[in-house]
C-alpha cells in the first residue's frame, strides 16, 4: 500500500514538471496563433484590411466589432519597417506584437499627439547602426524596438455607431506599412 | 515485473495530472495579476511585454491579440456580481457607470471568443450609441428576446462571456478597487 502511494507521490511530483515544461514549450510549437492564422492572407511587409469579425467567420477570437482593423505582418529581415497611420475622427490605435503575441509596444492617436502616426520599426541590432548624431531621426520619428525579427502591427479605428463604420474602413486605407528606401 | 508497473502507474499518473492541470489552467485563466472589480476581471500586464507564462501559453493556443496596455484594457464577466454563471436563456442586467476612458464598447461572445449570431445583428454598445439615464448613469439588458431600451441579444446561447473594454484610459496595471475603477453591476433579473 505504501508502496503504492509512494509511486502514486512520485507520478504527481513528475506531473508537475510535465504541466510546467508544457506551459512553456506551448507558445513554441502552437499552429493556431495570431500570426500563423494571419500569415496564409496576410502578406509580409504591407497593410491588409481585416474582414469585420461575424458569429460565422473571425480571423481572430475576441476582435471587437465596434472597430475597423487592419494588419501588417512584418519580417524585418530585409531591414527597418516605415509605418504611416493618418488618425481617424474618432480613435485609431496601433499595437504592435512579437512573434508569440506579445503585445510590447501600443500607442494611441493622443499619445501620438499629431494627425498622422508615424513610426520606424527595427530590431535592436538595426537601432544600433543608426549613428548617433543623426539629429532627424532622434526629433522627428519616433523609433521602436522590435524583440523577434517578425511580428504584426494592427492599426485600429473606431466607429463609435454601425453607421460610421465605412468612415473607419476608409480611414484605414491611407495607412501605409513597407520596407525603407 | 512489479518496479515497471509502478514506473507505468507513475508516468500515467504524471501525464494525466499535467496535462490536465496545463489544459486546466489555460482554459480557465489564472490569477497572476489580475484585477477582479464585483463581477469583471482584467489582466492588464497580459498586453505588456510583463505577460505571465500562462497567459503566454494561453494567447498561443487561442490565437488572440490582447489588447496593448497603451491602447485599452478589457474586462471580462462570465458571471454575475453573486458568482452565477451568466446564462443566455435568462435576462441580466448590466448597469451604472464605466472607469474614466475616452471611448468604451461592451461586446457579447461565446466561450470560444466568437460574436454571438442574432436577428438584430447586434454584438454589443459603445459609449457613444448607448441611451443614458439623466444622471448619465445607463442599462444594458442582456436577454434572448427583445427588450426595450439597450438590449444586448443572447440567442439563447446557454453560456457566454461580456468583455467591457476600455480605451485610452487611466486604469491598468495600478488600479486596485473599485474606487479606482466604478465597473457597473451584472444582475441576473429572471429567466424568461
Amino acid at each position: 500500500m505504501i508502496r503504492w502511494l509512494l509511486w502514486l507521490l512520485g507520478g504527481l511530483l513528475l506531473g508537475g514538471i510535465v504541466h510546467l515544461a508544457t506551459v512553456l514549450l506551448l507558445p513554441r510549437t502552437a499552429t493556431q496563433d495570431a500570426y500563423t492564422r494571419l500569415s496564409a492572407t496576410a502578406p509580409a511587409n504591407n497593410i491588409m484590411p481585416l474582414p469585420a469579425p461575424t458569429p460565422d467567420d473571425a480571423v481572430l477570437p475576441f476582435m471587437d466589432p465596434a472597430f475597423a482593423t487592419a494588419v501588417c505582418r512584418y519580417d524585418l529581415a530585409a531591414g527597418p519597417l516605415k509605418l504611416r497611420v493618418p488618425v481617424s475622427q474618432a480613435y485609431t490605435s496601433v499595437s504592435f506584437y512579437a512573434r508569440s503575441g506579445i503585445a510590447y509596444y501600443a500607442i494611441n492617436d493622443r499619445a501620438a499627439g499629431r494627425r498622422i502616426i508615424e513610426l520606424d520599426l527595427m530590431t535592436p541590432e538595426q537601432r544600433a547602426e543608426i549613428p548617433d548624431d543623426d539629429e532627424i531621426t532622434a526629433a522627428d520619428r519616433l523609433i521602436v524596438e522590435s524583440p523577434t525579427p517578425t511580428g504584426l502591427i494592427l492599426v485600429r479605428t473606431f466607429g463609435p455607431e454601425p453607421g460610421l463604420m465605412p468612415m473607419a474602413r476608409r480611414a484605414l486605407v491611407a495607412a501605409q506599412c513597407g520596407t525603407q528606401g | 515485473m512489479r518496479l515497471l508497473i509502478g514506473f507505468l502507474f507513475s508516468f500515467a499518473v504524471a501525464a494525466a495530472f499535467g496535462l490536465g492541470l496545463t489544459q486546466f489552467a489555460l482554459t480557465r485563466g489564472t490569477a497572476f495579476g489580475a484585477i477582479t472589480i464585483g463581477a469583471w476581471t482584467a489582466w492588464p500586464k497580459t498586453g505588456t511585454s510583463d505577460i505571465d507564462p500562462y497567459a503566454r501559453a494561453a494567447i498561443a493556443r487561442s490565437g488572440e491579440l490582447p489588447i496593448g496596455s497603451g491602447d485599452g484594457v478589457a474586462f471580462f464577466a462570465s458571471s454575475d456580481d453573486t458568482g452565477r454563471v451568466l446564462d443566455g436563456r435568462c435576462i441580466v442586467t448590466i448597469a451604472g457607470t464605466t472607469p474614466a476612458a475616452r471611448f468604451w464598447t461592451i461586446t457579447l461572445y461565446d466561450l470560444d471568443g466568437r460574436l454571438i449570431p442574432n436577428a438584430a445583428d447586434r454584438y454589443g454598445f459603445t459609449s457613444q450609441e448607448i441611451a443614458r439615464r439623466a444622471d448619465g448613469t445607463f442599462e444594458i439588458l442582456v436577454a434572448p428576446r427583445a427588450r426595450p431600451g439597450n438590449w444586448l441579444p443572447t440567442g439563447g446561447i446557454d453560456r457566454y462571456v461580456v468583455v467591457l473594454r476600455l480605451y485610452d484610459t487611466p486604469v491598468g496595471v495600478a488600479t486596485r478597487t473599485a474606487k479606482d475603477a466604478p465597473m457597473p453591476a451584472v444582475a441576473a433579473a429572471g429567466c424568461a
